[in-house]
């Protein structure tokens, strides 16, 4: 914990860098024509998948601090949320401008039909709030409503792995195609989110504090717990 | 103990049987093949460009040609390297690598059910039993996407007339071989391999419907189905089932892999029309791969005119 500490600024920059990363790899394969025969496909994929794995990141930052006791992990979590808006902004671009070409006449009956989109979008405006509302300034401003509409994060985070679920092409009940997509990021947001219960955290947070006498600790707490204390 | 030990007690089932062991050097030289590559791919920078395979003269010199409604045809490198086809990969970039060594040799069709003549066909006898003709149609995937290819082949409706289909023959379903072996995709439990497709008598015997030998003017490749397939360009692609070795006329509506699979997004009929939507990809626009703009799709892909007929009165959001 100490190391990660004193090299905090590091892995500020290694969050930006990775976070960069899949955008950088996206442009050179696209310049290089290596995005498959249906690059526009193949863009949009990419970005919703960086956006959820940045999503999951963002919302493992809040429980790293509080279970793992690494208090700078929550200075992280504006970096990854805006990161996540990004790329979520540029998969929207990429669907409404580079795929449809702006036409709304197609655009719009394709928006009354699908329901990924019914979940995507409302997601996406979520993700736009937060991002508008990120800074100092809005934090001071909105006061104590900042935090209220921050937590919308938690519907964003449901109604994005929804749009997943229902865009992947395979059938999550057959575990076939691209099924363990959402069922991966389901299972690790949902987990992030569920850690973030009150009377969960204070429970877990309980058995990581209970006093202990200094002589039960030397003669009869068996070593797993002793581990567990340790975390 | 080992003074026990005696030969007789060794039964012939303790030995490993000579397919197993000849697989286990398969999966072991494959694994060695596979980590190799993967080391080789780490290091090869990815955008090093792709060795240039010299094209086929017979492709070269099908440059320029177009379809009826005057859209050029996909390239060559698209139609040999972006497939479907679940039985080797599900990536479809993925699937011409897998399936470069598959053994169309030596290959029969069987032609049963309902028929006055049965007849289990060589490939090469089959190949050769119909002049071809040169095809070029659109081909609609419901993905969204889709292509412009010039096939070759004979009409499905001569080798139908050859069996002699009985009155009770009302659809005919086609089978794709089943290897395990050859196909790694048909160990995926999550589909009813071997893949099933079927068509109705009159959609069988239309001029449109293809037996499939050939592709940009050669033999088909293994990744487009080789050594022979159905091309029906007025439906779906999946329609089109690939690498049959069994060809059947039955009495009652054939059950087909996508529909058993998911019942909910794909119809046994498949007809591509831009008014029955699909949950996930869009069926009024496609995108032809190579173009940058979508454009609106078809009704029954732009073969209204040669098909429409068949269907006079179906409801076709019922019967999608």
């Amino acid at each position: 914990m100490k190391y990660l500490k004193t090299r905090f600024q590091w892995i500020r920059w290694a969050v930006h860098i990775g976070a960069l990363l899949p955008l950088v790899v996206l442009i050179v394969d696209a310049l290089s024509n290596h995005l498959t025969f249906n690059p526009i496909q193949a863009a949009t994929q990419r970005t919703g998948d960086t956006a959820i794995i940045l999503l999951g990141l963002s919302l493992a930052c809040s429980p790293i601090s509080t279970y793992l006791n690494w208090k700078d992990a929550v200075r992280l979590r504006r970096t990854l949320g805006l990161y996540t808006f990004i790329y979520a902004a540029i998969h929207l671009w990429l669907f409404v401008g580079a795929d449809y070409g702006y036409q709304f006449n197609y655009i719009v009956p394709e928006f009354l039909q699908k329901y990924y989109l019914w979940v995507g979008l409302p997601a996406f405006i979520i993700l736009l709030a937060l991002a508008a509302t990120s800074f100092r300034g809005a934090m001071r401003w909105l006061g104590k409503r900042w935090k209220r509409l921050h937590r919308l994060i938690y519907l964003g985070a449901i109604l994005a792995m929804l749009h997943l679920a229902l865009v992947i092409k395979g059938d999550a009940l057959r575990l076939s195609g691209d099924a363990w997509k959402p069922l991966l990021a389901g299972i690790i947001i949902g987990t992030l989110l569920i850690l973030r219960v009150p009377r969960l955290r204070r429970a877990l947070l309980s058995l990581r504090h209970k006093p202990v006498a200094p002589a039960a600790v030397q003669l009869a707490s068996p070593p797993a717990e002793s581990t567990l204390v340790k975390n | 103990m080992s003074t026990n030990w005696k030969p007789d007690k060794i039964r012939s089932s303790d030995i490993t049987p000579e397919a197993v062991y000849l697989n286990r050097r398969q999966f072991m030289k494959g694994a060695a093949v596979f980590a190799a590559g993967a080391v080789l791919a780490a290091c090869a920078p990815q955008i090093a460009p792709q060795a240039p395979t010299p094209l086929p003269a017979e492709v070269g010199a099908m440059a320029g040609q177009k379809d009826e409604l005057g859209d050029p045809l996909t390239v060559y490198a698209a139609v040999t390297g972006y497939n479907n086809y679940y039985e080797f990969t599900q990536s479809k970039e993925g699937v011409a690598g897998l399936a470069h060594d598959f053994k169309t040799r030596p290959w029969t069709v069987a032609v049963g059910g309902l028929v006055n003549k049965p007849h289990t066909y060589d490939i090469d006898e089959l190949i050769k039993r119909f002049p071809v003709q040169e095809r070029i149609y659109r081909l609609r995937c419901v993905e969204g996407w889709s292509m412009v290819i010039p096939w070759r082949g004979f009409p499905l409706k001569q080798l139908l007339a050859e069996v002699e289909p009985t009155n009770a023959a009302k659809y005919v379903r086609f089978q794709t071989i089943l290897d395990p072996q050859q196909m790694p995709g048909q160990s995926d439990p999550s589909f009813p391999w071997p893949y099933t497709e079927g068509l109705r008598m009159d959609e069988a015997q239309n001029d449109l419907t293809l037996l499939t030998t050939g592709v940009y003017g050669q033999d088909l490749l293994p990744q487009n189905g080789a050594p022979i397939r159905i091309v029906t360009p007025w439906k779906y692609g999946f329609k089109s089932v690939k690498a049959i070795v069994k060809i059947d006329l039955v009495a009652d509506q054939p059950s087909t892999l996508w529909p058993l699979t998911a019942p909910d997004e794909y119809g046994f009929y498949a007809n591509v029309n831009p008014n029955v939507p699909h949950p996930r990809w869009s069926q009024s626009t496609e995108r032809r791969i190579g173009d940058a703009d979508r454009r609106p799709t078809l009704l029954f892909n732009g073969y209204a005119d040669q098909v429409a007929s068949m269907y006079a009165g179906m409801d076709l959001h019922a019967n999608f």
